[in-house]
């Protein structure tokens, strides 16, 4: 079954990446940056790559952040990627304090000093619960990060998967309709590919 | 733990792959977006795609160029040669680039690395800094590929672009590039040290020993490579299991 996947334009990052992969996924997704047009979709990718006040601002401006509030409303799928993900959470301490769509209880913090950021490359991903999105990914695969921040979720619960980078941060998360990944299944060659595809391939109306 | 990346570097010049031996005798190795694809399926872990054309007419090709990549290639990739506007940068990042190399313009207009990490993310900023040892010592830091002596320290020059936002810096040796003798480990190691963003180390590396020998003596987060992977003398998998036995981490 090929459901309409929609990819938010907000004017943050390279959606085409993730349009290209859902592509070679097998799945045909559509860029729209229209707040009205949301609902047509079967499941939704708010991607984005930049500040978190930024994309806050520009999502408020369009109307896009009630209205994706709206859309998880009704049950539907919706996967945020890197800032996308963080967008979910409450409160970002990215340039000052910054409040997000709050959809997950949460802080987004900055990495610790005393490693490298932004934590750019590829690393392990412990899966901590087992959810459709890990559909043929094994445990501690690699994937692409490139991120200053990472999300701390209140609620252990969210977390489907962790990494390491100076500590332990939740990389993937997800609960009901809602799902995040810190790293880019975009670009993440076959297995990012994957993780596009079980999301494709997820019935709307999201499982666990 | 965070990986040691593993990066084929690309020179193009008219869409075609080309590798230069320290900068002059080219050699065709075939089409750009098939190679790329290639060394995805490989396990490469990201791809560096330099313009050496480096001429204003081919700024639509290199464009193009970073379109019809992305449409094959599901790891990150770096455009580089004669970057030196904003327009440009936001061109090739819309066409599909994750981030772009500045070097000789970075040089001439250290604002450009500024300007350009606050507006599209430092994370697709990098800095290319072609070195080269000084007689008296130190190194000192060439442009425009290689020919023209700035008058700038390679060390200090690194440290001001992470000043002025860039994400990552990219350390080629003039002396050593195209002749497969190792990497500058001195310079690259001096680099190191002094920054702390992800440095790639670039030039010379002939062999895996070099390889290795770089990731163990200068801290750098990934080495850049051309000739030894291009002519298939050492293939992505078989590189990182040697890596891997030497207890370098990498994505297998």
């Amino acid at each position: 079954m090929n459901y309409r996947i929609g990819i938010i334009d907000y004017g943050m990052g390279n959606l085409r990446s993730v349009e290209k992969g859902f592509g070679k996924a097998g799945f045909k997704a559509e860029i729209s940056d229209r707040v009205e047009e949301l609902m047509e979709f079967d499941a939704l990718v708010l991607p984005g790559v930049g500040a978190f006040g930024n994309a806050m601002n520009r999502l408020r401006d369009m109307g896009m952040d009630k209205a994706i509030l709206d859309y998880i409303d009704t049950g539907r799928n919706m996967l945020g990627i890197c800032l996308g993900m963080q967008l979910f959470l409450t409160t970002s301490y990215e340039h000052g304090e910054q409040r997000g769509l709050g959809v997950i209880p949460g802080k987004v913090k900055r990495l610790p000093d005393n490693v490298k950021v932004p934590h750019m490359g590829w690393n392990s991903v412990s899966i901590t619960r087992e959810v459709p999105l890990w559909s043929g990914i094994e445990d501690n695969s690699m994937f692409y990060f490139v991120h200053s921040y990472y999300c701390d979720p209140d609620d252990d619960a969210w977390t489907t998967g962790t990494s390491f980078h100076g500590k332990e941060f939740a990389c993937a998360v997800g609960r009901n309709n809602v799902w995040g990944f810190q790293f880019h299944p975009e670009k993440s060659s076959t297995l990012g590919l994957r993780i596009l595809k079980n999301f494709a391939e997820m019935a709307p109306g999201g499982t666990t | 733990m965070l990986a040691k990346r593993i990066i084929p570097c690309l020179d193009v010049k008219n869409a075609r792959v080309v590798k230069g031996v320290n900068f002059i005798d080219l050699q065709d190795a075939g089409d750009p977006v098939e190679l790329a694809a290639y060394y995805d399926r490989e396990g490469a872990d990201e791809l560096v795609f330099l313009d050496i054309t480096a001429s204003h007419e081919n700024r639509d090709t290199i464009i193009e160029l970073a379109g019809r990549v992305g449409d094959e290639v599901f790891i990150p990739y770096t455009i580089g040669g004669g970057i030196g506007t904003l327009e440009m940068i936001r061109d090739l990042l819309a066409a599909g680039a994750d981030k772009v190399s500045i070097n000789t313009a970075a040089v001439n207009n250290p604002d450009l690395v500024r300007e350009s990490a606050e507006k599209f993310g430092s994370q697709c900023i990098v800095v290319a800094i072609d070195g080269k040892a000084r007689r008296d010592g130190g190194f000192e830091v060439y442009t425009h590929g290689g020919r023209t002596p700035s008058g700038l320290d390679v060390v200090e020059w690194a440290r001001k672009v992470e000043k002025l936002g860039a994400g990552e810096i990219m350390l080629t040796s003039m002396d050593r590039d195209g002749t497969r003798i190792g990497y500058d480990i001195p310079m690259t190691k001096a680099v190191c040290d002094a920054i702390s963003i992800p440095v790639i180390a670039s030039g010379g590396a002939g062999t895996l020993e070099h390889l290795a020998e770089a990731i163990e003596l200068t801290g750098c987060d990934a080495v850049l490579a051309a000739s030894i992977f291009h002519y298939k003398e050492h293939a992505i998998a078989g590189t990182k299991q040697f890596l891997r036995g030497r207890n370098i981490e990498v994505r297998l």
